[in-house]
């Protein structure tokens, strides 16, 4: 239980410490400090055991179909990092409660380090690699929240965002590899990853997961060639720089490097990948630190460098060049840590970090000036600190390694050469500061920071120096336990002592010592050279131009793809449905025409069929023509009406026929809004494309049919057939088929409607258009609108009409007919009266409001279905039964009915307010005094 | 024969008709009905969930009439989730909605209802006719949604997304026609049967419709390229609309494995087997990237957003692609994850709308949003949650996804595109999430300036779904067990055909 605790407390400390800070405004400080004393101290009983070399491991299962469990590991490399993550996040809460000005907010502050810390303890005891890598992944997130931290500042913007593209991506890698990883090993345990490792160097897929997770590690720790967010991150307050660029954030690339060393190492491809890398990060870190003004940045640099360091040790491959690099961790995070918080206090009381004009601070700050030429020492790598020590093992492994590979003496040299300009600018970061003349027009006069802002710094110098010179009743407990978690092995024999002898790195290092303070003699020239050439290189500026290239790339293409063009996006449609239907017909060898023999061709039919053609030809040819064009469809629709009449399917005649009209009127009164004409806006060649495309979609359409109707046809009807009248009650089977056997459908379709005429009048309401008075060419419209004749005996026709509706109704369940029709009839004769008498007229003496009628329609459809529950029976379930009514006779009556009653009213209804609504919208437009204007 | 199976439908339907029958002045009553049927078809989806879960297939032959004859009614695992994807996300919408997007245009709450009266239709038929007539269900309460409101920007997007989907539609018919001409049944179950024992001379056709149909589907759930109404419409339409059209895409997405895995499936003859697969992959990989490539390129959050749901579309379709049972159930994870996701940023992007005054949601620098850290908290969350990162659910729905796709030939295309898109996404996120809330200046909008708690009680639909996105993780064996359980009923068709054409229990006398 204790490590998930010991892992969750700093996210439990995160929302505690930004609600505490409403409160006060050190309280986050201290919520922050007390949970981390409280992590630190429910790792301390944890230790003696891992001394003991244990290994405790805690899981729980959590999603074990993905492999995912929730799983901790402490062991000795573990156990190290956890205590510089806690151990030195403690000093950090205490030395930024100094740091941070009173703008600052406090509680955001410490949530977003809480968060960190919390996921930089994931990342470095987790058992579960996957879980790993959703910690990596929250170490990205929250150090973007550090680096941003000053939201008003751009480079702060930038720098952040930078760090999460490149963090962040390589998490993604890293994801890859761990899954690829898992795959070779068959689990995400660590305790199996680690036991495999010649299975996965063995496996074909080896490379590809090396390279996948060395990206996640390189990425992470700034390794060459993905450097150069790091110094870009120094954006971000001091103590963040102090904490991420020390101990944490950057050290949880090499963490993993020296977690999976006893999985991966060993072959050519990580020695190459690794040390290469590794060495060049070393070289251009080296070089470039010398060179920064800035103070931070030549802090950066120089973490790149150490990183390098670090990383060329684990590529070297032998067991104690992992010693070594194991280290050199721990000393790097000493030394580097104080280094970031010294140059924070002298940026935070001199106002500036240029170092051409902090000069002679010494005289102002001789306390902490002690402290930073301590720390820069040790990182120089002077004697008696703790940096000589792991540095002189760096040494020896390089002239180790070069006795057995034949260009072996280049490593050993490249190394010295990195240890010259450790050195330089080690010097220069104390010489420039420190001594050099006198400050140079600096904001503030700098003085000596508040008592406990030193404490942390003082803290880490001592651990520099007491490790530097007792390494062996110091760090070494520790060191073994920890090189024993990386190897998963006892290390070999090594010796932490200051003087081995007259060695060959004992002869490197006093090279790079001498070197390194002629080169920082001979600075000046250097400087000039380096601004003139390699200093005007920008690795930002290379990122920004290709990040800026690819996104402006990236749109160009999108503005092409997506033109929000409706007239492309239609003909993409119907391009891809005429491939779709064409590659699927000639991935077969089945033939387009089947076995069944044609019917014999009738002259009749086949004018019929010529009209629709024309019709249809037409249409397209004066579309323009916009009335025209709609009487035209209109022929279309009529030829389909007879064609269901020679086809013995009156219902769908009469249906076809109704819709038609009722269609074609609320056409009509929608193309009074509209010009009547619409001017030829397409090229020819435009047109010519078009023109094709309609007549392949026309063929691909027509080949289709003919491909179904030459078929023979064995259908589900025939049980339609035999049950209509037994088991629907009716002798229609076409009702019968739309009220009982797919009343579904129909309860669908009716719905439909309804919601057409409700999304009509949504669209419509509150809309308002002028009312037209002449057509274009100024020839005014007849201004008789309701002649009286036709307004008579429309007025007569209307009961007479009703009347056929309610018979058509009746009989709809035994011969042609039903609701639907029924209803389209009363529409018809509804839009009669409108269009005879108008709208005041006919408002007066029909409802208004069609609402209640689609509503009711749709409910007693509904209640009809559900009548069936009470009998037991599934929804829709009909019933019929035969009546005696007094003077008609024999009546048959089936609950059916009561469904086509629904069904009559949503049709009704629905026409209506559509009608209702497109004859409304230029009535209220125009007050009275405006008719007769010509708009 | 239990009425459970039919009750996800009667409820939106008998819901939608009644607020239709209140009248369009009673607001207040119609929000209590809606909320109330909202919330009560949450138990309702869950019992069928906990049925679906046993293994049962529930089948529910309406009219009494049976398959292949009568319309059916299938209740599987598959529809089960759906059906409870659908309830839970109207649930949060709704309550985004009745904060006042249902003011703006009558008939909110008769158009919402409607509109998941034809999702669970879609979700719950068996019949391939009847499929037809809930996506016209869907679709017209949907036209009337994306209008909803009206407006310059909203009414042309809307008049795109209504054209496309009529082009659609009579694809649709097209499609079934020929499939009943040829086959000579609608039912899905009968027409699998039937296609298992395809003459070789009929394949031609069947093909073609098949391949119609996927087009048609295709449209429903933007795979590229017939994916250009969706950014318009989704971007322009009000927040609580575009939440619930979150589901909408996986209408199309449901209805490819469907129709895929049941029709055109495994048991299919050698020709039509496997008809969407040389397609689905590669399209919803080429979807996926524009989708990225749009939400790196866009200019506006919810046009940013419109892309992710694009992208999320083809991620989860990538799982469907693989037609394996790996690859099925990781899609149909990231299906439930991104359904709430993309909700949850709509809904967002509404409050930023709002707080930005005449900014919008440009990628501008503004005035300060009210509330910044409670906002850019919910915006941080959702960003994460959204691009796929860890600790949230859309890095396990990656996760199971990438080891899905191990056993592809495709693995390289796959991992690449997936991972690729989701660093570029991340980096899409950033972008905009430090233009809109770090880059402020200027005084918060005056209208704007509500108290906290108020606020609180306006993002709790995101609360709500944010929650959901957090189970997904807690309870994430629970899911992938169920998701994999799905896939394998889906690739083993027999049980379902058997369920639905030879029912257990005798056929009822007909009264």
């Amino acid at each position: 239980m204790s490590l998930l605790t010991l892992v969750l407390l700093p996210f439990l400390a995160a929302p505690v410490a930004a609600w505490g800070s409403r409160f006060g405004r050190l309280h986050a400080a201290w919520i922050a400090g007390a949970f981390t004393a409280l992590a630190l101290a429910l790792l301390a009983p944890l230790l003696p055991p891992v001394f003991g070399g244990e290994t405790l491991v805690h899981s729980w299962a959590w999603i074990p179909s993905l492999g995912v469990t929730l799983a901790f590991r402490l062991d000795g490399l573990s156990m190290m990092f956890a205590l510089l993550i806690l151990v030195i996040g403690l000093l950090i809460i205490l030395y930024a409660r100094y740091y941070l000005n009173p703008r600052d907010c406090m509680g955001r502050f410490y949530a977003y380090l809480m968060l960190f810390m919390g996921s930089m303890l994931g990342v470095v005891l987790s058992e579960n690699l996957i879980q790993m890598v959703v910690f990596w992944e929250l170490t990205s997130l929250s150090s973007f929240l550090l680096i941003s931290y000053w939201q008003h500042r751009a480079e702060g913007r930038q720098g952040a965002r930078m760090a999460l593209a490149i963090t962040g991506g390589g998490g993604l890698a890293l994801f890859g590899g761990v899954i690829l990883l898992g795959h070779i090993v068959g689990s995400y345990q660590l305790s199996d990853v680690l036991a495999a490792g010649d299975i996965i160097r063995a496996h074909p897929l080896y490379l590809p997961t090396l390279l996948l997770i060395l990206l996640g590690v390189f990425t992470k720790s700034a390794q060459f060639p993905f450097h150069f967010w790091l110094p870009h991150a120094m954006a971000a307050p001091t103590p963040v720089s102090a904490y991420l660029h020390s101990a944490t954030m950057v050290k949880a690339g090499v963490f993993l490097l020296a977690r999976l060393y006893p999985a991966l190492s060993g072959s050519t491809e990580w020695f190459m990948l690794v040390s290469g890398a590794g060495l060049a990060t070393l070289l251009l870190g080296a070089y470039t630190a010398l060179f920064k003004h800035d103070l931070k940045g030549l802090l950066a640099y120089s973490t790149l460098s150490h990183l390098g360091l670090i990383t060329l040790l684990f590529g070297l491959s032998t067991p104690l060049a992992a010693v070594a690099g194991v280290f050199h961790i721990i000393n790097h995070a000493t030394f580097k840590a104080s280094l970031f918080m010294a140059a924070g206090i002298i940026d935070h009381e001199a106002g500036t970090r240029d170092m051409r004009r902090l000069n002679g601070l010494w005289k102002y700050m001789p306390h902490t000036a002690l402290l930073a030429m301590v720390a820069a020492a040790a990182m120089a790598g002077v004697p008696l600190l703790n940096g000589f020590l792991s540095k002189e093992m760096f040494f020896a492994e390089t002239v180790h390694v070069a006795q057995l590979t034949a260009v072996g003496w280049l490593l050993p040299a490249l190394a010295t050469l990195a240890g010259v300009f450790s050195v330089a600018y080690s010097l220069r970061f104390i010489h420039d500061v420190f001594f050099n003349g006198e400050p140079v027009d600096l904001p503030k006069t700098p003085h000596e920071p508040p008592r406990w802002m030193k404490v942390p710094v003082e803290v880490l110098v001592a651990l520099c120096l007491m490790v530097g010179m007792l390494p062996a009743f110091t760090v070494a407990p520790l060191l073994a336990v920890a090189a024993t978690g990386a190897l998963q092995a006892t290390p070999p024999q090594y010796s932490l002592a200051l003087w081995h002898g007259f060695t060959p790195e004992l002869g490197m290092s006093a090279v790079a010592l001498t070197l390194g303070i002629l080169v920082y003699i001979g600075r000046k020239p250097l400087f000039a050279l380096h601004e003139r050439t390699v200093g005007r290189l920008d690795a930002r500026a290379v990122y920004n131009a290709l990040q800026g290239a690819l996104l402006h790339a990236n749109s160009a293409l999108i503005a092409r793809i997506e033109t929000g063009s409706l007239q492309r996006m239609a003909l993409l449609t119907v391009l891809v449905a005429v491939a779709a239907g064409t590659v699927g017909f000639l991935g077969s060898n089945a033939p387009l025409t089947g076995t069944r023999a044609g019917l014999p061709l009738d002259a009749v039919s086949l004018l019929a069929a010529l009209a629709l053609i024309a019709a249809a030809l037409g249409t397209a040819a004066l579309h323009r023509q916009r009335l025209v064009a709609l009487v035209l469809i209109g022929v279309v629709g009529l030829v389909v009406s007879l064609a269901f009449v020679k086809f013995s399917a009156p219902d769908l005649a009469l249906t076809q026929l109704s819709v038609e009209v009722v269609t074609l009127v609320l056409l009509l009164l929608a193309l009074h809004y509209l010009p009547q004409h619409s001017p030829p806006e397409s090229s020819n060649a435009r047109r010519l494309r078009d023109m094709a495309l309609a007549l392949a979609a026309g063929g691909g359409a027509a080949a289709l049919t003919w491909a179904v109707l030459t078929r023979p046809y064995e259908h589900i009807a025939g049980y339609f057939l035999e049950n209509s009248v037994p088991g629907g009650g009716g002798h229609n089977v076409v009702n019968v088929i739309l009220v009982d056997f797919r009343g579904f459908d129909t309860l669908g379709e009716i719905t439909v409607l309804g919601l057409a005429g409700l999304g009509i009048y949504a669209l419509l309401k509150g809309l308002r258009l002028p009312l037209r008075r002449a057509d274009e060419r100024g020839v005014d419209w007849s201004s008789d609108a309701h002649p009286p004749i036709m307004a008579t005996l429309s007025r007569l026709l209307l009961p007479l009409a009703l009347l056929v509706s309610v018979y058509i109704f009746l009989r709809g369940h035994n011969m042609p007919g039903g609701g639907f029709i029924a209803g389209l009839i009363t529409a018809v004769a509804l839009i009669l009266q409108y269009l005879a008498n108008g709208i005041d007229w006919t408002r007066g003496r029909v409802p208004a409001n069609a609402h209640p009628l689609i509503g009711s329609g749709l409910l007693i459809a509904t209640l009809t279905g559900l009548g069936s529950w009470v009998f037991g029976y599934p929804f829709l379930t009909s019933t019929h039964g035969h009546l005696h009514w007094p003077l008609i006779g024999e009546f048959e009556l089936a609950s059916a009915m009561a469904f086509d009653l629904g069904v009559y009213l949503v049709v009704v209804g629905a026409t209506l307010l559509i009608l209702i609504h497109l004859g409304k919208l230029s009535r209220t437009a125009l007050p009275h005094s405006a008719e007769g204007s010509r708009d | 024969m239990s009425h459970l199976t039919i009750a996800p439908l009667l409820l939106p339907l008998l819901a939608g008709v009644l607020i239709l029958l209140l009248g369009e002045r009673r607001l207040a009553a119609q929000r209590a009905l809606s909320l109330a049927a909202v919330a009560l078809s949450i138990p309702l989806a869950l019992l069928l969930l906990s049925r679906a879960a046993q293994g049962e297939i529930a089948v529910y032959a309406l009219g009494n009439w049976p398959a292949p004859f009568g319309i059916v009614l299938v209740a599987d695992r598959l529809s089960a989730f759906m059906l409870t994807i659908t309830a839970l996300l109207s649930a949060f919408a709704l309550a985004h909605a009745v904060r006042g997007d249902d003011r703006f245009g009558p008939h909110f709450h008769v158009l919402f209802q409607l509109q998941l009266f034809g999702l669970n239709g879609a979700f719950l038929t068996g019949d391939l006719f009847n499929l037809f007539v809930f996506f016209e269900v869907l679709l017209l309460a949907s036209y009337g949604l994306v209008l909803h409101g009206g407006g310059r920007a909203r009414t042309r997007a809307g008049l795109h997304y209504v054209v496309i989907n009529l082009i659609g539609s009579t694809l649709f018919l097209f499609a079934v026609g020929a499939l009943y001409g040829v086959l000579g049944t609608l039912n899905m179950a009968d027409l699998a049967v039937k296609i298992a024992t395809l003459p070789e001379a009929h394949t031609g056709v069947v093909r073609a419709a098949g391949l119609l149909l996927l087009v048609v589907f295709a449209i429903k759930a933007a795979l590229l390229p017939l994916h250009m109404w969706l950014p318009g419409a989704y971007a322009g339409t009000s927040a609580g609309v575009a939440a619930l059209f979150a589901i909408m895409t996986k209408v199309g997405a449901y209805s490819i494995l469907r129709v895929y895995t049941l029709i055109f499936g495994a048991d299919a003859v050698a020709g039509v087997q496997w008809l969407a697969e040389p397609w689905l992959l590669p399209l919803a990989l080429a979807t996926l990237a524009l989708g990225v490539g749009g939400a790196l390129a866009s200019r506006a959050l919810r046009e940013q957003i419109a892309y992710l749901v694009l992208a999320s579309a083809g991620t989860l379709l990538v799982g469907f692609g693989l037609f394996s049972v790996e690859g099925i159930s990781a899609g149909l994870y990231y299906l439930a994850h991104s359904t709430f996701a993309a909700a949850a940023l709509f809904l967002l992007a509404d409050r930023i709308v709002l707080g930005r005054g005449a900014m919008a949601d440009r990628y501008e620098a503004g005035p300060p949003l009210p509330h910044p850290r409670l906002i850019g908290g919910v915006f941080f969350a959702l960003a994460v949650l959204i691009a796929g990162l860890p600790p949230l659910a859309g890095f396990f729905g990656k996760l199971a996804l990438l080891q899905a796709a191990l056993a592809s030939p495709a693995l390289v295309w796959i991992w690449a595109v997936v991972l690729i898109g989701g660093l570029l996404t991340v980096i899409a996120l950033a972008r905009s999430g430090s233009l809109l809330f770090y880059r402020a200046h200027g005084v918060p909008q005056a209208q704007a300036n509500n108290p906290l708690g108020d606020e609180l009680s306006r993002l709790a639909p995101i609360f709500g779904l944010l929650a959901l996105g957090l189970l997904l993780v807690v309870e994430g064996e629970a899911v992938l067990n169920y998701t994999r359980a799905t896939a394998e009923q889906l690739l083993v068709p027999a049980p379902y055909i058997e369920a639905v054409l030879h029912p257990v229990a005798t056929q009822e006398a007909r009264p």
